[in-house]
């Protein structure tokens, strides 16, 4: 197994930096906005631009929720492995908000459909966008491309990206990890 | 571990801790998904669920279809009392007369104890049992559980007393098995014409009187009293049963302490607690009741994960 370094800790601030930056560009006070991290990875992305939006671009009042989309994978019962749920936390209306979810990776796109499905739980928004740290672009099952998107990366799909994040993993940085 | 050790839920006994705190912690999940606007998930959307109830039965049924259906699993429901069976059909030809409609799962009430351990031999769906004679009540063993710790925090090293006709109650014998296997201390009370002989066997104490029961535990779990599989008499009168192990509000104020009143329905009020026991802050009967359907999703779900799409 070989690993090489995407992405190092300098580079991830930058774009973080940049993703809130567009963030702000379309959604300017987020007074009808709210941010959804998907679980379980996403969360570590969007606590960090909430926390460049709230610390250094002083908005405040951004709503920030967690959503597992566990319940609503397409691949229960199809995978060998036991799925996991993690906990959802949305206190807050998403019925004509717009949404935008955040995650760490976008792969084949079947999570961000489950997590389409899952936001409906908590009601109608008014639009949803996607933001995402990596576009393993060519990889794709379904029609889900993201509105910001930090690094287009082209990996086969014996290769994984990891994210790694200084509060879970102590250090910022991405990974492309070949078995091979 | 995110799986279950057993492919059935046919008693506690089969269940080890780990099992117990799995479910647990999907009924965690599937409770935050219950409290949403909208309470469904697609999980079981390709799975086929038989309720087959050879017995009358009100919260359980309500509660297994509402949770089936919150999974969104196909349900079908039989009722023994409108079908073959009044014509002398086996329960083993009517189950495989349902299973070749392509049931996944089933959920089974049977009077006989066994029941469901004889079917699980001879068919190859997961088989829930939702009661079997006075033999178990695994769920409902599994939502007093769940109920307890969610109102105490945890089960281990509670005083749990389980009051009534311990002899003709499978709510009674899982929930001794359920609660032992979690850490907890379990006594009986009730006549000893209403408690089995092997109860020792179990590692429970007996305690015949309810005073002294009660300020011994943490929780106190009222069972009804079934005139229903009385075909002797096993006390004088109802009168006396009232006076000696019913609970009222007075017995419970002069404890001097606060204990959590359980009961798993349906009540006889004025028999094994009073009214204005059953609806006071301490009792958690209606909590029990909503846990109920969170305890069911997770064990429907965790099992139907073991189903594997072919």
């Amino acid at each position: 197994m070989s690993q090489k370094v995407l992405l190092a800790s300098k580079e991830m601030n930058i774009i973080l930096h940049r993703l809130a930056c567009q963030l702000i560009e379309n959604h300017n006070t987020f007074e009808d906005s709210v941010i959804i991290g998907i679980q379980p990875r996403g969360v570590f992305l969007a606590n960090r631009i909430h926390k460049i939006l709230r610390e250094e671009y002083g908005i405040s009042t951004i709503k920030m929720g967690q959503l597992d989309i566990t319940f609503y994978r397409d691949d229960f019962r199809r995978s060998d492995k036991p799925l996991e749920a993690n906990k959802t936390h949305i206190d807050f209306v998403v019925e004509d908000k717009r949404v935008i979810f955040i995650d760490d990776v976008l792969y084949t796109g079947r999570s961000i459909r489950a997590a389409l499905t899952a936001v409906q739980s908590f009601g109608r928004p008014r639009e949803i966008e996607l933001l995402t740290l990596i576009d393993r672009r060519f990889s794709r099952h379904l029609p889900i491309q993201p509105d910001y998107n930090g690094r287009q990366v082209d990996a086969i799909n014996e290769e994984k990206v990891k994210v790694n994040w200084k509060e879970n993993e102590g250090e910022d940085a991405v990974y492309l990890i070949s078995k091979v | 571990m995110n799986e279950l050790s057993v492919k059935h839920l046919l008693g506690i006994k089969y269940l080890n801790k780990q099992d117990i705190d799995l479910i647990f912690q999907t009924a965690d999940h599937f409770k935050e998904v219950i409290n949403r606007p909208i309470k469904k998930v697609p999980s079981l959307r390709d799975i086929t669920i038989a309720n087959l109830f050879f017995e009358n039965s009100t919260r359980t049924r309500l509660s297994f279809e509402l949770a089936e259906k919150r999974l969104s699993a196909d349900v079908v429901n039989f009722s023994a009392a409108s079908s073959s069976v009044k014509k002398g059909e086996t329960l083993i030809d009517t189950v495989n007369n349902i299973l070749s409609m392509k049931v996944d799962m089933v959920v089974m009430r049977h009077p006989n104890p066994g029941a469901g351990i004889f079917l699980s031999k001879h068919v190859d769906a997961s088989i829930i049992n939702a009661g079997d004679g006075a033999h178990e009540h695994p769920t409902q063993a599994l939502l007093d559980s769940y109920s307890i710790r969610e109102k105490l925090g945890t089960v281990e090293g509670k005083k749990v007393v389980i009051v009534g006709d311990i002899l003709h109650s499978r709510v009674a014998l899982s929930n001794i098995l359920a609660l032992k296997l979690q850490g907890a201390q379990v006594k009986v009370c009730g006549p000893y014409t209403l408690l089995p002989k092997y109860i020792s066997s179990l590692g429970v104490e007996v305690e015949p009187n309810l005073r002294k029961a009660l300020e011994w535990c943490d929780v106190a779990n009222m069972l009804r009293v079934q005139n229903e599989r009385m075909d002797i008499s096993y006390f004088p009168s109802t009168r006396e049963y009232v006076q000696l192990f019913g609970l009222n509000k007075e017995l419970l104020d002069s404890l001097g302490k606060k204990i959590v009143i359980m009961h798993p329905g349906p009540i006889n009020r004025g028999v094994e607690i009073t009214s204005d026991v059953a609806d006071s802050d301490q009792a958690i009967i209606l909590d029990q009741v909503q846990n109920g359907v969170a305890i069911r999703m997770a064990v429907i779900y965790l099992l139907a994960s073991k189903i594997k799409q072919v």
